[in-house]
């Protein structure tokens, strides 16, 4: 075992400082600084709970870090301190720490690990363990890249001791430790022992890239087998000795409350065994889902509307809009926008409105929790450890540590997951209290609770304008948005909001990077609308995307502009963002024609953003019918996301959030009298097979740093289908989900 | 007492017959590679096979089921098709998050069982109630196909 735990500290904080420049230098969102209310990192735990550091010293394994084991089976454990949701982070990851550690891939597997901070915490998130923003691979490049190295070094060590030869004439390849010279060889699992007992080196030297034999190549996803046979455990498929199921009936808008109930045909329903009161609603336990959901239905619950929230989405709408004629807060400004507006020969304007979006994950929330003498232990598909933990530490009178947190796959999340609220996670706990903890509990979310639950992604109206001057330059733009603040009341807001500006909220739109010499972005943010909102992937940027590079379109053709053509002119000071618009424009064939058979118009229209430091330009290509209802055939996309670790998984995370944001183009969740319209995907259609497009995905060679791209790949399919839309149709769309009836010819 | 043959096994369970089989195979077999995901057979999840065709199982009682072979994701692999099907998943990745896949591969096979040579419009046809969110169905497109061209 290792006795120094040293590197791991070294690395952790090099690691830290790394990220962050890097980080502060990409410029991007959601990911500096996590406020915790309580209670300060340094009284966490060195070893917390979870199954890394627990119960491992029986066998003979060698742990250099907290995020490497390797046994005497010569399995090579890697610890995933971010949770695996579909993105690709158990594989990503595992992928940089094995390529220094020069393991085969085949060997290498990789747990979830448990909540503690002090060892697992994200580094761009300061003292908080949690996924988001697309921060895995970002803030985990430097850590893990020496986690795997000093393994190597310690087993290369161990070799030269037994072999009594230098390390300088050892080799290590493909989970192989060798000594050419004498053709001696051993394996990583029968040096372990041995390794344990290396010295814990100071530096580390990394692999020049060039070296690379994972890193950019096919390493297959870890998780594959399992999701493709049914052994992959989700929250939902966890069972327990004596554990009760629960089904809660929520109330039926957002801030009413239980008046009283009535559980005498609750508990009538055979399997039901106990009806409980919590702060969120009422709870029926039962020995089965079945049951306990018949139980709910059987319940008669009145409740105390007197401090609900009961606008519907069309006065929230009005509101905003009226909201949008008078100036917010500055966001941003650069040069002077009053001239460059009062100077021009032409004004070009446009508003849009998005709706609320439901996050809709396959699997619908759900926790288990079971309460001992001693502490407490969680199974979830855990997205925001650090926070849940304390949620529950508070609940339950207990010390963080005490909340032991099983890390389980999550049937998605996009978000929904990592609630700053704590939500789902503290409604199974206030189920577990109400019952003195005497039976574990599952918490389940039926699809209607799920969908409406709140946590939306939030509703946001956008007004631009832009200046064309008598030269006809673009010489000025304003956009001012409207729509509730994600980041206030989250532990994130200290950092990220400043001077009452979310800085989610006009992400994309106050870092607009083409060159206009002036530009004004301003926000208004209602605080007096009681719909929960939260983070949904790709977070302010699946607004601000189409807003700005849709209007941007509408610009170019006022000033008689190809899209392409003025979005290169404008970005000269920004490569990437111009490197990746080129190369799908030239993939797409941009500027070729588009064979269109009769009575179908076809266009192609472009879009290219940056969100969480990664960059991505798409070009769709759709066929519109006469009534106006359309397809979208085929998306180019381009992506800069720095170095590819592994490229298969950028291409599936693109082709993914493509499918994603288009399923976005038909949602919304809509509210009358305050109540959620939508329950299941017959209100709310996700996309489906036969909707999904041809796709192509362009990874730009780069020797940068990574950035993520769990989200960078939604941002710009929307804008890019509006303006093919607007190119094929000549009508340009303000309001999502599109109404195709406007597209009729 | 249900009596139900799954996965070539005889099984008796204390469930009410109105319970949906998805629960009986999850909540009393603890067979949980079947999921929920609405409820109301609009996403696919909890698609089992029954005499070979696909069902949902969230939307079938459990009584309806006697007397029919049952097949779950546990069981598919004792198949050519079903093997086919999952290694073609597994060599294009497919997955992502995963929970709807038993769902997909169910339908998969079901197609494939019928149809060794799917076009596009078979798979449009076949796969269209079956919803991912994670959307990869470029490649479960692209993997019905290569698990075809495995079986020919």
């Amino acid at each position: 075992m290792n006795t120094n735990p040293g590197i791991t500290n070294l690395s952790v904080e090099q690691g830290a400082d790394l990220g962050r420049r890097r980080f502060l230098q990409a410029g991007a969102g959601l990911t500096l600084g996590f406020c915790l209310p309580a209670i300060a990192a340094e009284k966490l735990p060195a070893a917390g709970p979870g199954k890394a550091g627990e119960g491992l010293a029986a066998a003979v394994n060698f742990e250099p870090n907290a995020f490497l084991r390797i046994g005497a089976d010569n399995s090579v454990t890697v610890i995933s301190k971010h949770f695996e949701m579909g993105q690709g982070t158990y594989t990503g990851l595992a992928t940089i720490l094995a390529e220094e550690l020069d393991a085969d891939w085949k060997q290498v597997r990789v747990e979830g690990a448990p909540a503690d901070a002090k060892r697992y915490n994200n580094l761009f998130w300061g003292p908080a363990q949690g996924t988001g923003g697309s921060t895995a691979m970002a803030n985990s490049w430097e850590q893990l890249r020496k986690a795997g190295g000093a393994g190597r070094a310690m087993l290369v060590a161990a070799a030269a001791r037994k072999w009594q030869v230098g390390e300088a004439e050892i080799v290590v390849r493909d989970g192989v430790v060798g000594h050419p010279a004498s053709g001696r060889k051993a394996t990583f699992g029968e040096l372990a022992a041995e390794a344990a007992k290396s010295p814990v080196p100071a530096e580390v030297k990394l692999k020049d890239p060039k070296d690379f034999r994972l890193i950019g190549k096919q390493a297959r996803r870890k998780d594959s087998a399992a999701k493709t046979n049914g052994s992959a455990k989700f929250t939902q498929d966890v069972f327990l000795p004596g554990m009760l199921v629960a089904v809660v009936a929520h109330p039926p808008l957002f801030g009413a409350r239980v008046k009283s109930f009535d559980a005498g045909k609750a508990k009538a329903v055979k399997g039901v065994v106990d009806v409980v009161q919590i702060p969120q609603g009422v709870a029926v336990l039962a020995k089965d889902t079945w049951s306990a959901k018949k139980g709910r239905d059987a319940l008669t619950v009145s409740w105390d509307e007197s401090a609900a929230f009961r606008l519907g989405s069309a006065e929230i709408l009005a509101r905003y809009k009226e909201l949008a004629k008078t100036p917010g807060l500055v966001a941003k400004q650069v040069g002077d926008s009053d001239k460059a507006f009062a100077g021009a020969a032409k004004v070009v304007r446009a508003a849009y409105d998005f709706p609320y979006l439901a996050h809709a994950a396959m699997e619908p929330l759900n926790c288990v929790i079971r309460l001992a003498a001693n502490g407490c232990e969680v199974w979830n598909g855990e997205q925001l450890h650090t926070g849940d933990q304390h949620a529950l530490a508070q609940l339950f009178g207990l010390q963080p540590e005490q909340v032991k947190i099983n890390m389980l796959y999550a049937g998605g999340s996009f978000g929904r997951r990592a609630n700053k609220d704590s939500d789902y996670v503290l409604e199974a706990g206030q189920i577990v209290k109400a019952i003195g903890g005497r039976a574990p509990v599952k918490l389940v979310w039926l699809r209607e609770d799920d969908m409406r639950g709140g946590y939306y992604r939030p509703l946001f109206h956008h007004a631009l304008e832009a200046a064309i001057d008598q030269d006809g330059k673009l010489a000025g733009w304003r956009h001012r948005l409207v729509g509730q603040s994600i980041l206030i009341g989250s532990p994130f807001e200290s950092a990220l909001v400043k001077d009452g500006i979310d800085a989610v909220s006009v992400e994309g739109a106050a870092n607009l990077p083409y060159a206009i010499p002036a530009l004004t972005v301003d926000l208004h943010t209602p605080r007096d609308i009681g719909v929960p909102v939260l983070w949904w992937r790709s977070v302010g940027s699946s607004h601000t995307a189409f807003s700005t590079e849709a209007f941007f379109d509408e610009v170019a053709a006022a000033m008689g502009k190809d899209p392409v053509a003025l979005r290169k002119e404008l970005l000269a000071a920004h490569p990437r963002h111009a490197g990746v618009l080129e190369l799908a424009a030239a993939k797409a064939g941009w500027g070729t024609p588009l064979p269109a058979r009769s009575g179908e118009r076809r266009g192609r229209g472009i879009a290219v953003h940056e969100s969480f430091g990664s960059y991505v330009a798409q070009v769709a290509e759709v066929t519109v019918k006469k009534d106006g209802s359309f397809r979208v055939d085929r998306i180019v996309s381009a992506v800069d996301c720095g170095t590819a670790i592994n490229p298969d998984n950028i291409r599936s995370q693109v082709e993914g959030g493509i499918g994603f944001a288009l399923s976005s183009l038909a949602e919304e969740i809509t509210l009358q009298g305050g109540r959620v319209e939508q329950g299941n995907f017959d209100g709310f259609p996700l996309l489906r097979l036969p909707d999904m497009p041809k796709v192509e995905v362009h990874i730009v060679a780069s020797a940068a740093a990574p950035t993520g791209i769990g989200e960078p790949g939604v941002p710009p399919v929307a804008p890019a289908v509006a303006n093919a839309l607007a190119a094929a149709t000549g009508k340009r769309l303000y309001r999502l989900p599109f109404d195709t009836r406007e597209l009729a010819a | 007492m249900i009596r139900l043959n799954v996965n070539g096994k005889a099984v008796t369970l204390d469930v009410e017959p109105d319970t949906p089989l998805l629960w009986a195979l999850r909540d009393t077999l603890q067979l949980t590679g079947t999921k929920y995901g609405c409820g109301q057979a609009l996403c696919g999840a909890c698609t089992v096979h029954l005499n070979g065709t696909p069902v949902r199982s969230c939307s079938l009682p459990v009584s309806a089921a006697v007397g029919q072979k049952i097949t779950t994701i546990e069981a598919v692999d004792a198949g050519k098709v079903g093997k086919a099907v999952q290694e073609a998943w597994r060599r294009l990745d497919v997955v992502q998050c995963g929970y709807c896949q038993s769902g997909q591969i169910m339908s998969a096979v079901a197609l494939l069982s019928a149809n060794r040579k799917p076009t596009d419009e078979d798979i449009d046809n076949a796969m269209a109630g079956n919803l991912c969110r994670c959307a990869t169905y470029v490649r479960i497109r692209a993997a019905i196909h290569e698990a075809a061209k495995a079986l020919a």
